[in-house]
């Protein structure tokens, strides 16, 4: 009974209710109750799709990471933009990206910023969790693509969840 | 508000609203499901990320505080758009969507 009253994942309802916050106009007492609503039902909802958390993260390597993702986001989105324009066919390719990262979190921090960043989509992650599937929209070697999303982010995320 | 706040603003929605269109000229365009993949994923992420930024530039230049809900808007999107690309590939290569010609390696059978 009194696993039902508690917040499986504490930080997750830290910010589901500021978010709530932010997201009602102003703070007033009605936008309290159903934040702290909000932020007890969600997680325990949600918990049996949680992977263990990670024993430690070193979250302060965090904003250097986000950085360089939105700086290549930006970069990235005008190379695919003058490919979509350009007469040229692309040529896409599926890559299998061998993993070195192990912990679920981390992977899937990595198969998003993929995802994100123009010209890759992670597309599946093998079940035993050691390879990823990439498309690639445009690409004339698989080890250039392997070998940057290596170098640029499975790096500080091994540093990050080390 | 200041000449420059506008200027911002004005580049800003501009380029935003290139993004966006190349991103739907994309999704026309690109000759397969896997590349046409690659639109809607990327055009909200510069396209939407510069409009929100002039929106913000707009309501904190009219002095009615910075928005926030802006922010949380890009925010979820940046945190969705990519689990919905990873959700539609696997389906489509669970139905076995053909690729275009000349698509190098192929995707797993699992």
């Amino acid at each position: 009974m009194l696993d039902r009253l508690s917040f499986p994942q504490p930080w997750l309802s830290l910010i589901l209710f500021v978010t709530w916050q932010f997201l009602s106009d102003g703070i007033s007492g009605g936008s309290l109750v159903l934040g702290l609503i909000l932020a007890w039902a969600i997680p325990q909802m949600t918990q049996g799709f949680w992977p263990e958390r990670p024993s430690f993260m070193r979250f302060w390597l965090m904003p250097k990471y986000l950085a360089r993702v939105l700086k290549d986001i930006v970069i990235a989105s005008f190379q695919v933009a003058a490919l979509i324009i350009s007469p040229r066919k692309p040529r896409p390719a599926f890559v299998c990206y061998p993993l070195e990262l192990e912990h679920p979190l981390a992977i899937s921090i990595l198969a998003s910023t993929i995802s994100l960043t123009p010209g890759t989509v992670s597309a599946d992650v093998s079940d035993d969790q050691r390879l990823l599937l990439i498309h690639a929209l445009d690409t004339e070697n698989e080890q250039e693509v392997i070998d940057t999303i290596r170098k640029r982010y499975e790096q500080p995320l091994l540093e990050m969840f080390k | 508000m200041s000449p420059f706040a506008e200027y911002a603003i004005a580049f800003l929605l501009l380029l935003g609203g290139a993004f966006t269109l190349i991103g739907a000229i994309g999704l026309a365009r690109l000759p397969d499901f896997f590349t046409r993949l690659h639109g809607p994923t990327k055009a909200t992420t510069l396209g939407v990320g510069a409009i929100m930024l002039s929106s913000v530039i707009y309501f904190s230049a009219r002095g009615e505080g910075i928005g926030i809900s802006e922010v949380l808007i890009t925010v979820f999107l940046f945190m969705t758009a990519p689990v919905s690309a990873n959700i539609l590939a696997k389906a489509a290569m669970h139905i076995g969507v053909r690729t275009m010609d000349g698509t190098e390696g192929k995707p797993w059978e699992q």
